[in-house]
Formats: structure tokens, C-alpha cells, sequence
């Protein structure tokens, strides 16, 4: 496994079995610190939390993981608050950036963004999600969720919903859940599918996957369901959205099927893919879910910085 | 002169010969490396070869290719071959490689990319050489051989 301490995190096509391993134990570690001792963990550190796109939930997220381990925090929401909306280049921002800061967390509504942010500075850059590509912090509080609900990871049946094509989450966990065997049930439109070209690594590691169009098709065979939206504007013909829409919603009467054990996850915000009654079912986690992006965002924040846990 | 004659495309005194090419990659060849009419280029389409059922070639009088462009024809041509031509003798005969792709070889099809959108290299990893397929270092979108946009 390559060291952490300075590494920085683009892609979880960079991350290995070990690294996931890895990281999780972290977060799990740092979640079970006591409050005063989280706080020294980066109290030098200085990190700019760069959003060149909005981003609510995974900006205030990060920006609470890094000032709960001590750290300041710096940057800018949107682009019209910095010098992007005046036409500065990525590259001459992250030149004036790295001056001020350790860590650079960057989102940005290109892909490949971040890699080029890495690529311009010495200092570490986490991946915040750039454009379709990758988000490589949802995968990792994507396993982190996993795990606790399941205490491991490996040989689960999982079931992804939605949109496949366009969904970077899904792409992500696909390939991080390749490593640990897992079971996958893909349930999309046709025109909404995963991808040939993860559906080739996924062949190469000799990955069982399975495509359907239905959720009740492989309900009582999952262990987790992983649902995302489907996107309106995906598609040319708005009957054709309406028609679809509803046959990738999970519904509270579908979890009758399901395994005691099973749990829901989504990457949030969520429009119409799932009833609202389900939210108090012992099947819901995905609340729990975004709340793991605090000890998974604060494990990888400290791991970089070179924090022994 | 005799030589010559046998030849079905004309010998050059000085400059390059791509041989082995595939025929219908033979203009793409052309156009890619900017052949203008600087050099005076001659080229065979559809002769008879023994490596293959047919080839093309192409015969730049005056130049040599420069490693930039050695690595567009491993791109395109893999099999091909490079003849460095002096006083109508092959010089040096390279058998083309294609080991990786130069930064700012190859053009992002992807929109999106940073690097349609800033002003930055560009770079792409071997996925598979045959048949050729590349990904994008920055946005990781792969792209076939017959998707390829050069720079």
C-alpha cells in the first residue's frame, strides 16, 4: 500500500483493497476518539475547501470533518465568489492556493480537474467530485456504510437503482465493492445503463453482475439496495421520463420481499425514487449514511496530513 | 533506373519512407502529420505485400519524422515501418513501437474535460493496443482507436 501521509485523492481507480481497508479502520478509529483529542489532530493544518460549482452537503461536510480535528478552514463556495468568475485559470488559482494551505479540497464542474489540480502542486488535493468523473470521499462513506451495517464488505449481494450511465457514484462503487467480490445486481432503463467500460473491468476481476429492469426482481436477494435520481433531462422525450420514472421508485409495500438485513443507501438529494414512509423502516441508512462522510472525510483528511491513528 | 522502374511507388534521394501501413489509414497518416506541400510526398495505396494481403506507403522526400510524430504513426500504424532514405538507400530501418502516447498527442473527445477547457497538456495511458483503446489521464474517459482525435 502507498503511503498516505502526502497523497493525494483523485480517483478511487488510484485506491486499492488495502487502502479501503485502511481508510475504513481509520474512520472507525477517529469516530470512537473522545471530542478533545479529535481536535488536536490537525490543529496546524490549514485546508481550502475550493468549490468552483455549489455544493451544500459535501462542502459543509468537509468543512465540519476538518475544523472538528482542529484545522481552519479557507476558500470559497461558488465561483462567483472567487477569481474564476474574472476568468482565472484553474491552474494560476491552484498556484495562488497552495500558498496558503495544506490541504486543497477541490470541486469543480470539469472532469479531470482535480488530477490537473494535482498535477500543478505539491500539496495534497482531495477530489471533491469533478463533473461525472469521480467523487472519491461518497465511495469511501458509501463502504464505511456498508460496513457498519453489514460488518464487512466482502461477498455482498448489492443491487445499484437508476441512472447507471451518468451516475459517477454508482461507477465508483462498483469498481471499490470489485475488490471485495461483491454480487452485483444492476436495475436501470436500457438507455440509462452502466457502462461498457466498467462493466469490462468488472469481467476482468471476474465480478458476477446481472441487468434488470425492475426493483422487485432482485429485492429479496440483496443486501443492499443502492438507490440514486434519475435525471429529467436525461431524456429527449419528457412522456418517455414520466413512463419510466416510477418503475425505478422503491416503494414501502416492495420491502415486504426484502432480507430483515437489508439496507437502503442513496447518495442524496433524492426527488421521487423512494416513498418518504420508508425513511422509518429499519431499512433506511441513508440518513446515517451522509452523516459517515464526517469520520470518512475526517480519516482521509488526517491520513494525508500524515496523522498516526 | 532499373531499381526503379520495379518499384510501384517512386524511389526518393533523401527523406522518409512509412511502409506497411494499413491502406485505409494512409490519408489519415498524411493529413495528421501536417505533410504539406513543402515535401514532396508520393504515396501507394493498395500494393501488394508480404506481411499483409495489402499495404500502403508513404514516401516524404527531403525530411525525417520527428519523435512526436514517430508516435502518431505508432498510433495510427503499429506495424509500420520508418526507412530513413540517404542517396536512395534505406539508412536506418525502425520498426515502429508503440510503448505510450507523447503528452499532447492526442485531443480529450470528452466536452467536459479540463483540458478542452484550459489551457493545459494532454495526456493519455494504453488501455489495450489491440485493438488500440486510451484513456484519459485527467478525465478517465476511454476512447477507441477509431475515435481518436490528434493534436
Amino acid at each position: 500500500m502507498k503511503t498516505w501521509k502526502g497523497r493525494s485523492l483523485i480517483s478511487i481507480n488510484d485506491v486499492s483493497r488495502e487502502d479501503i481497508i485502511y481508510v475504513l479502520e481509520s474512520a472507525k478509529k477517529i469516530e470512537s476518539l473522545p471530542k478533545k483529542e479529535k481536535e488536536q489532530l490537525l490543529k496546524n493544518a490549514v485546508v481550502a475547501n475550493l468549490f468552483f460549482e455549489p455544493s451544500t452537503r459535501t462542502r459543509l461536510s468537509f468543512e465540519s470533518a476538518a475544523v472538528q480535528l482542529g484545522a481552519k478552514v479557507i476558500g470559497f463556495a461558488d465561483p462567483g465568489s472567487s477569481s474564476a468568475v474574472k476568468g482565472e485559470s484553474l491552474t494560476d488559482t491552484i498556484k495562488m492556493v497552495e500558498n496558503y494551505a495544506g490541504i486543497l479540497v477541490i470541486r469543480h464542474p470539469k472532469e479531470g480537474a482535480a488530477r490537473l489540480a494535482a498535477t500543478i502542486t505539491k500539496k495534497v488535493v482531495i477530489n471533491a467530485g469533478d463533473g461525472a468523473n469521480q467523487h472519491p470521499t461518497q465511495t469511501f462513506l458509501d463502504l464505511y456504510t456498508i460496513k457498519k451495517s453489514h460488518k464487512k464488505i466482502s461477498n455482498l449481494h448489492v443491487a445499484v437503482v437508476g441512472d447507471l450511465k451518468y451516475g459517477r457514484t454508482v461507477h465508483s462503487l462498483a469498481i471499490a465493492l470489485s475488490h471485495f467480490n461483491c454480487r452485483l445486481y444492476f436495475v436501470s432503463p436500457i438507455m440509462l445503463g452502466m457502462p461498457s467500460s466498467i462493466c469490462e473491468e468488472l469481467e476482468k476481476k471476474n465480478i458476477i453482475f446481472s441487468y434488470h429492469n425492475d426493483i422487485e426482481e432482485v429485492i429479496d436477494k440483496v443486501d443492499i439496495l443502492y438507490m440514486t435520481r434519475i435525471q429529467k433531462e436525461r431524456f429527449g422525450d419528457p412522456l418517455e421520463y414520466l413512463r419510466i420514472k416510477d418503475s425505478y421508485a422503491l416503494k414501502e409495500e416492495m420491502l415486504k420481499k426484502a432480507k430483515p438485513t437489508m439496507k437502503i443507501l442513496h447518495p442524496l438529494p433524492r426527488v421521487g425514487e423512494m416513498e418518504r414512509s420508508i425513511d422509518q423502516t429499519k431499512h433506511a441508512a441513508y440518513f446515517e449514511q451522509a452523516a459517515n462522510g464526517i469520520p470518512v472525510r475526517q480519516a482521509i483528511l488526517a491520513l494525508v496530513a500524515g496523522v498516526q491513528l | 533506373m532499373k531499381k526503379q522502374k520495379m518499384l510501384a511507388v517512386a524511389a526518393i534521394e533523401h527523406g522518409t519512407v512509412i511502409d506497411h501501413i494499413p491502406s485505409d489509414k494512409v490519408m489519415k497518416l498524411v493529413e495528421m502529420l501536417l505533410l504539406d506541400n513543402t515535401n514532396r510526398i508520393t504515396i501507394g495505396l493498395n500494393l501488394e505485400s508480404k506481411k499483409k494481403a495489402r499495404k500502403g506507403i508513404i514516401k516524404i522526400s527531403g525530411r525525417k519524422l520527428t519523435e512526436a510524430e514517430m508516435n502518431k504513426v505508432a498510433i495510427l500504424a503499429p506495424d509500420a515501418t520508418v526507412n530513413t532514405i540517404e542517396e536512395y538507400e534505406v539508412v536506418k530501418k525502425k520498426k515502429i513501437m508503440l510503448h505510450d502516447i507523447e503528452p499532447n498527442t492526442l485531443r480529450c473527445n470528452n466536452p467536459s474535460c479540463i483540458t478542452n477547457n484550459e489551457q493545459t497538456e494532454t495526456k493519455f495511458q494504453i488501455v489495450l493496443k489491440s485493438p488500440l483503446r486510451v484513456r484519459c489521464f485527467f478525465c478517465e474517459r476511454t476512447a477507441e482507436e477509431q475515435e481518436l482525435r490528434f493534436i
